[in-house]
């Protein structure tokens, strides 16, 4: 039963409860970055640090926080986080944080990071919400890897940054799909994604 | 402990929180600081490689791929100057170490305004001092190149990069930006090795020596001097591009400067020491 119930919440957001993919939210992020697979993970990798620590003290304070101004506390505690994460990259991975740029910033006002905090962590231990926390981070992460593999490998012929296809203007064969390197074409495979997701699980379909 | 809900508790936990958290951020952009502030260095260090060849001719690796040591030892052959763009002469007022000219451009006492129509600055002031970057030959000491920073506006962002001219001062040695948000595969391009290998060699000034370096719409005329093959899908960003070469070789840029200089290389030049 136990062991149960660690394993539903800490894989249950990857498919069956999937942050982006069944609740929609942090869907911002997941346009703006993955256009590369290598800055999805690094992005990904922030995204799933702040989640779980933030779940963890949330969780760990939740019986002194006032009711009125939890939400507060809970963005305090998210904003230096991410200024943390901000930091840290800045300091290691300078090149990826200079593509990541605002949008590590932007993971304070991720809705997925927040959720959690008010939904899960106010509410259960401390193990278990870093466990939730965790989950939704994959979950999440899975998201993105999805969608930048698709965008990486149609709009710039390569995975990783490692060539692929050779594309035309590197005199190779494949002309690459520029609209996979904009904004929208993430929207359009994030809808595909869902499809798939409800055919497979009709239960996540919304009543109409 | 005061009750969850009171009035006290709630600026309690309010205060502490706020304490703890601080000193979290503080703590680590402080123990951080000396490892970002490298980063940017090596960053502007390696940019400055690129544009100026070194790292293509010496190691044949792009600047990003080359380790720390190597980046420094190329980079000894770099010279920084401060140049004040009024004048053409170089500035020795001022610390070229603390020096920042994105600071100065803000600042209304050091910087101007800037009356070409043309060009878009985004703010439309220019630093009175610039930073200029030297580039020795290691065996005879002789400047060999000189490395400009440029910046103007293409479709979403500013652009920043390094135009480097040899020691002709008219021939093009390389164009690389180092920041900019332009659609990736669209205006982003500007970062592709093929398009900007074609700056390479190119004339920076027509037979009146004005600016006349240019990104064309589609292909570069055949035998051009002074054109690239545009974007495709990027013409704001190549007008853009036009722009700021054309306003930084020109006469609110650096003119003045490369003028003056001109004249100091071909009098060391006349001096006898002129062995290449």
């Amino acid at each position: 039963m136990a062991t149960s119930k660690v394993g539903k919440v800490l894989f249950g957001p990857i498919i069956d409860n999937n942050p982006i993919a069944l609740q929609i939210l942090g869907i911002c992020s997941a346009l703006a970055v993955t256009t590369s697979m290598t800055v999805s993970l690094v992005m990904s990798l922030a995204v799933i640090a702040v989640l779980a620590c933030s779940n963890v003290a949330v969780s760990a304070i939740r019986h002194y926080i006032p009711g009125s101004i939890r939400i507060i506390v809970q963005m305090v505690v998210i904003a230096s986080l991410v200024i943390v994460v901000d930091q840290v990259l800045k300091a290691f991975l300078y090149d990826i944080s200079k593509q990541l740029s605002v949008f590590v910033g932007l993971i304070i006002t991720n809705c997925i990071v927040m959720g959690r905090a008010e939904g899960f962590a106010m509410k259960n231990g401390v193990f278990m919400s870093f466990l939730d926390g965790l989950g939704n981070g994959l979950g999440y992460a899975a998201v993105l890897m999805f969608v930048a593999f698709f965008r990486e490998l149609f709009g710039t012929g390569s995975l990783f940054g490692v060539t692929i296809m050779e594309m035309t203007r590197d005199g190779g064969w494949y002309n690459p799909n520029n609209m996979m390197l904009l904004p929208p074409s993430a929207f359009f495979l994030i809808g595909f994604l869902i499809w798939a997701l409800r055919a497979y699980k009709p239960e996540q379909i919304e009543e109409a | 402990m005061p009750p969850r809900d009171s009035l006290a508790n709630t600026f309690l936990v309010s205060f502490v929180l706020c304490v703890v958290c601080s000193l979290a951020v503080s703590a680590a952009a402080v123990a951080l600081r000396d490892r970002q502030e490298m980063n940017e260095v090596l960053d502007r260090q390696r940019n400055i490689l690129d544009a100026s060849g070194l790292a293509l001719g010496e190691f044949g690796l792009p600047a990003n791929r080359l380790s720390v040591d190597q980046v420094g030892e190329l980079y000894s052959r770099v010279q920084e100057r401060l140049v004040n763009l009024e004048t053409g002469d170089y500035d020795t007022d001022l610390n070229p170490a603390d020096y920042n000219p994105a600071d100065a451009a803000k600042n209304r006492d050091l910087s101007v305004d800037v009356s070409d129509s043309e060009f878009n600055f985004g703010s439309r002031r220019r630093e009175k001092v610039a930073r200029v970057f030297l580039v020795k030959n290691p065996k005879t000491d002789e400047i060999s190149q000189v490395v400009l920073p440029v910046r103007g506006q293409g479709l979403w962002s500013t652009l920043y990069g390094y135009l480097a001219l040899r020691r002709d001062l008219e021939t093009v040695q390389g164009l690389t930006f180092y920041e900019h948000g332009e659609t990736p595969g669209l205006g982003g391009e500007v970062d592709n090795p093929r398009w900007k290998s074609q700056w390479v060699g190119l004339q920076a000034f027509d037979e009146e020596g004005n600016p006349a370096l240019a990104v064309a719409r589609g292909s570069a005329p055949s035998g051009s001097q002074h054109m690239v093959d545009g974007l495709s899908g990027a013409t704001i960003t190549g007008n853009g591009v036009t722009s700021l070469v054309q306003f930084w070789t020109g006469p609110e840029g650096y003119q003045k400067y490369l003028e003056k200089l001109a004249v100091e290389l071909s009098s060391a030049e006349g001096d006898g020491n002129g062995n290449q």
